[in-house]
């Protein structure tokens, strides 16, 4: 199928409020024609409001949004045009499969014929040839969750929307779900918005991801930046594991943890305090002779826990300020790290190409 | 006007004011589907009873008065019907609780398939007419009726004893009328409280007498107590059955309210009286409702 | 191991322990039951007297019921009313049910409230209020004021009956129609009232019911050739009896018995 059907959608300043607490706080979101964008933020961040306003289903106080070049705030959900996968389904127990991906065909007088025929090219695209007669009650969960991305983009929509789709089923199965979501999106082409609260899934299936945070957005960039140059604490705490140290500014301008120089100056002169994000998997453990050079930074403390969880293992190291690390180090060829025990004093390192730093917010 | 322009730093926020719009049309959309029911229950219900609130106050000369409520205070008869209603509901909701009790417990705890058939027994006389369930009490309990023949047959009492016309009879066919309204709502709170409760109660070495007072009658009492009230609640109104089966001699507020109408044909006094029930009614649900919480709907007829 | 020793619960509990339980409830329900089918008999009985078990059978009150001019003009206004009740308020109700569930308005608790009082109101109170004030509209004794009074008494209950079945409905389903093309009303009749269909019929059913077997004010507001058979049958209860009433009786046991277990069939099927 072609792009031309996809729209982009345009959010300006989308502003919701439940009594005196704001659900969205004048929004600002582009979102590019064709891409798959997700909304990740924790529960009640509103990620599901911002969605459910796209669809039409809560009316923001204030804003616009425009899908394409049309003001679409003011117009009522049937005349979007918008697939929509809820969480739950929510299919039509009273329709076989194949009436309920005909639904949004019949509901725009489309012949019979070409209904058949369409509703039959989309159970083919969700790999459901042939069970068009079956009854909703009759299928799996995995089947169900087809169902209803089918009839989500049957009548072709120009944008998609889904709410936490994959979250009823189990790991294995989500997993799966989430590479043929992804080969489906490409297919079809179409102005994709999901959302979810999954961290991993929103890394794995998106274009971009707009993380966001009591009605705000907190960044919105790919999955690689977001994981690598996370704006605030906000993101680096809620996406990937990691730890925070809180810097220090010395006289001469520069960044230090302890005894360690971590930066010989701020990433930015105008803000005075700043946090060091490190990733458990970015940290190496040195060999105690190494002379770790300027290639790395250095910390150095005692192993208090070693733990082993098949493909990966980690360590906590207690450094000598009293922060907590955590290393964590691959067991497929073995490591330096792997012979790590409790009791051990170690030093590990941290890249310096490598290193996030950010600003810090102590209101966060 | 100051306040909007501070916020958002220009006069009207990006479509605010047409949002509103909508979301108020919606609303009023919505709640206006209600407005048919509304308008029938204003009319049957909430007007003419405000009417006679209103006529409650009213004396025989036409001016504002409380002489119909002095009468109530200083008449006997007047206390006596009160009392008469009040024993009436009381014993009702007692004999209620006493044997529809053991009767949900048993409803709750029948393997699924059983339920519904014995189910029916609750519901069969629910469904049936009032009238003619005290129709059918009046023929049992008569002199020559079935149960005088029955308790003879086998030696209880030597002659006809007077079962109907009386209180004893006012009771029999009451408790009989309300026994499903108190075990419907006591069924379902059973039906909620989890066996993994007794299990727990048992494993800790509760023995079943004890596991039952301690843990299961605890948690019933909620679904008991909505039962308990409704009866109550419907008692202090009734007008058919004690009419019926009182034969006169049982006169609470309900048949006051309409002799008075009948023979007097004085609207103050009886309009007097049925404010006196509504307010006893209200206060009785909402003394309850500040005590306990209740999920289930009041169902009510009679 | 028979039954008898069986364990009733998975505590220790058996069936022989749960003896008495069961000879009392099935004591207690054969007292619900027994006065309702008791008229059964008793209106095949010649006797003018209430005798039981009667000592001859003839269908003779049926004979009287059928051939009274009363009785039968009394059966059809009390039909005609329990129809036109079911028609105007199981819609009222579901209406108002439907949009006071969906929407998350403020007022939506308080007009709820509102709208089940005649369940809370003494329906004596409920009664002379409707008789006098239907008087100074000139609704007494016509089916206008009587259906008008039924449908303020069954809409509560069609309302509980219909919020329950809205309560275990999921909602997303409409907004996913809507979302797929549907207006909000063809959303409700193509996804929503399809499957509360059940509740909707249960609903009916009741509010027939409600309005046929209603006594307190039919007594009040009905009368002359509008009275219902339960005002005649009423006064014919309390001033003789008239074995009449156990045809009659026997006829609205077995209407409210076919009614009960129609209402049982749609619930076993829909499970």
């Amino acid at each position: 199928m072609d792009n031309t059907t996809a729209l982009p959608i345009s959010i300006r300043s989308l502003t919701k409020k439940y009594g005196d607490l704001f659900a969205l706080k004048a929004v600002d979101l582009e979102i590019r024609s064709g891409e798959f964008l997700t909304l990740l933020g924790p529960s009640g961040s509103g990620k599901t409001t911002l969605l459910m306003a796209i669809a039409g289903f809560n009316h923001p106080d204030s804003g616009s949004i425009r899908f394409g070049d049309a003001e679409m705030v003011l117009t009522p959900p049937h005349k979007r045009d918008v697939g929509m996968v809820f969480q739950s389904y929510a299919l039509f127990p009273h329709m076989s499969v194949a009436e309920n991906v005909g639904f949004p065909l019949k509901l725009r007088g489309m012949a019979v014929t070409e209904r058949k025929a369409r509703v039959e090219e989309a159970l083919d695209t969700v790999q459901l040839s042939g069970l068009g007669k079956r009854g909703i009650d009759q299928l799996s969960g995995g089947q169900r969750q087809r169902v209803a991305l089918a009839r989500a983009f049957v009548f072709r929509p120009r944008i998609l929307l889904m709410d936490e789709p994959l979250s009823a089923l189990d790991k294995k199965l989500r997993e799966q779900m989430q590479i043929e979501l992804k080969h489906i999106h490409r297919q079809l082409g179409v102005t994709t918005v999901y959302v979810t609260h999954d961290q991993r899934e929103a890394l794995t299936m998106s274009d971009r991801i707009a993380v966001i945070n009591h009605g705000e957005l907190a960044q919105v960039d790919t999955p690689e930046a977001i994981y690598n140059k996370p704006a605030n604490e906000f993101v680096a705490d809620f996406i990937g594991e990691s730890t925070m140290l809180q810097l220090t500014q010395d006289s001469a301008g520069r960044l230090t943890f302890g005894d360690s120089v971590v930066a010989s100056e701020a990433p930015d002169p105008s803000h005075k305090d700043w946090s060091l994000v490190i990733r458990p998997e970015r940290l190496r453990v040195l060999a105690k002779d190494a002379s770790a050079g300027d290639r790395h930074v250095i910390f150095s403390g005692t192993v208090t826990d070693a733990v082993f969880q098949g493909e990966t293992a980690f360590a906590l190291v207690k450094l000598t300020g009293g922060s907590t690390l955590v290393v964590r180090f691959g067991t497929g060829a073995v490591s330096e790290g792997s012979r790590l025990e409790a009791g051990q004093s170690v030093s590990v390192g941290l890249i310096r190409d490598d290193l996030i730093l950010i600003p810090s917010d102590s209101a966060q | 006007m100051t306040q909007t322009a501070s916020t958002t730093g220009q006069a009207q926020a990006l479509n605010e004011v047409a949002l509103a719009g909508q979301e108020r049309r919606e609303q009023w959309t919505l709640l206006g589907l209600s407005t048919p029911a509304i308008l029938v229950i204003a009319i049957v219900v909430l007007v003419p009873v405000g009417w006679l609130f209103y006529l409650s106050f009213v004396g025989s000369d036409g001016e504002f008065s409380l002489e119909h409520y002095k009468k109530m205070i200083e008449y006997k008869s007047y206390a006596r019907v009160f009392m008469t209603t009040f024993q009436v509901s009381l014993l009702t909701t007692l004999i209620c609780i006493l044997l529809g009790y053991p009767l949900a417990y048993f409803l709750a705890h029948l393997p699924g398939r059983w339920t519904g058939l014995f189910m029916l027994a609750v519901l069969l006389p629910f469904w049936t007419s009032l009238l003619v369930r005290t129709y059918a009490w009046l023929v049992l309990l008569q002199r020559k009726g079935l149960l005088n023949d029955l308790a003879m047959q086998i030696g209880l009492w030597d002659s006809p004893i007077k079962l109907v016309h009386n209180m004893t009879g006012t009771l029999i066919g009451m408790a009989h009328i309300m026994l499903p309204f108190l075990v419907l709502p006591l069924y379902g709170a059973m039906k909620k409280i989890e066996p993994d409760m007794m299990h727990a109660a048992s494993n800790l070495g509760a023995s079943p007498i004890r596991s039952f007072w301690n843990v299961y009658f605890p948690l019933s009492v909620s679904g008991l107590v909505a039962g308990a009230l409704i009866v109550f609640v419907l008692c202090l109104g009734f007008y058919v059955t004690p009419a019926v089966l009182g034969g006169g001699r049982v006169v609470m507020v309900a048949t006051q309210i309409t002799a008075i109408l009948e023979y007097r044909f004085d609207w103050g006094a009886a309009s007097a009286l049925g404010v006196v029930l509504l307010i006893a009614t209200i206060g009785v649900l909402y003394l309850a409702g500040r005590f306990f919480k209740f999920d289930s709907a009041l169902f009510g007829k009679g | 191991m028979s039954w008898w020793t069986q364990p009733a619960t998975q505590t220790q509990i058996t069936h022989g322990d749960r003896f008495w339980l069961y000879v009392t409830a099935a004591i207690i329900m054969l007292l619900l039951v027994i006065p309702t089918f008791i008229v059964v008999p008793m209106s095949f009985s010649d006797s003018q007297y209430l005798a039981f078990p009667p000592e001859t059978w003839s269908v003779r009150w049926y004979e009287e019921y059928f051939g009274s001019r009363k009785w039968m003009r009394a059966t059809v206004t009390s039909v005609k009313i329990g129809t036109l009740t079911t028609l105007v308020a199981t819609p009222l109700g579901t209406m108002a049910a439907y949009a006071l569930f969906v929407s998350g308005h403020r007022a939506a608790r308080a007009i709820f409230m509102l709208l089940i009082t005649p369940m809370i109101v003494p329906v004596i109170l409920i009664a002379i209020g409707a008789f006098y004030a239907f008087g100074r509209m000139g609704l007494n004794n016509s089916i206008t004021g009587l259906v008008l009074a039924h449908t303020a008494m069954a809409t509560p209950l069609v309302m509980i009956l219909i919020t329950a079945a809205l309560r275990s409905y999921d909602l997303n389903q409409e907004r996913v129609a809507r979302s797929l093309g549907a207006s909000r009303v063809k959303a409700f009749f193509m996804v929503t009232l399809p499957q509360i269909k059940f509740s909707v019929v249960t609903a009916a059913l009741l509010s027939f019911l409600t309005s046929f077997d209603e006594v307190i004010i039919s007594i009040f507001i009905s009368g002359g050739s509008n009275a219902t058979l339960t005002k005649h049958m009423f006064a014919a209860l309390r001033d003789f009896i008239d074995p009449t009433i156990a045809a009659i009786s026997t006829i609205m046991v077995a209407v409210s018995t076919v009614l009960l277990l129609t209402t049982q069939f749609i619930g076993s099927k829909k499970s």
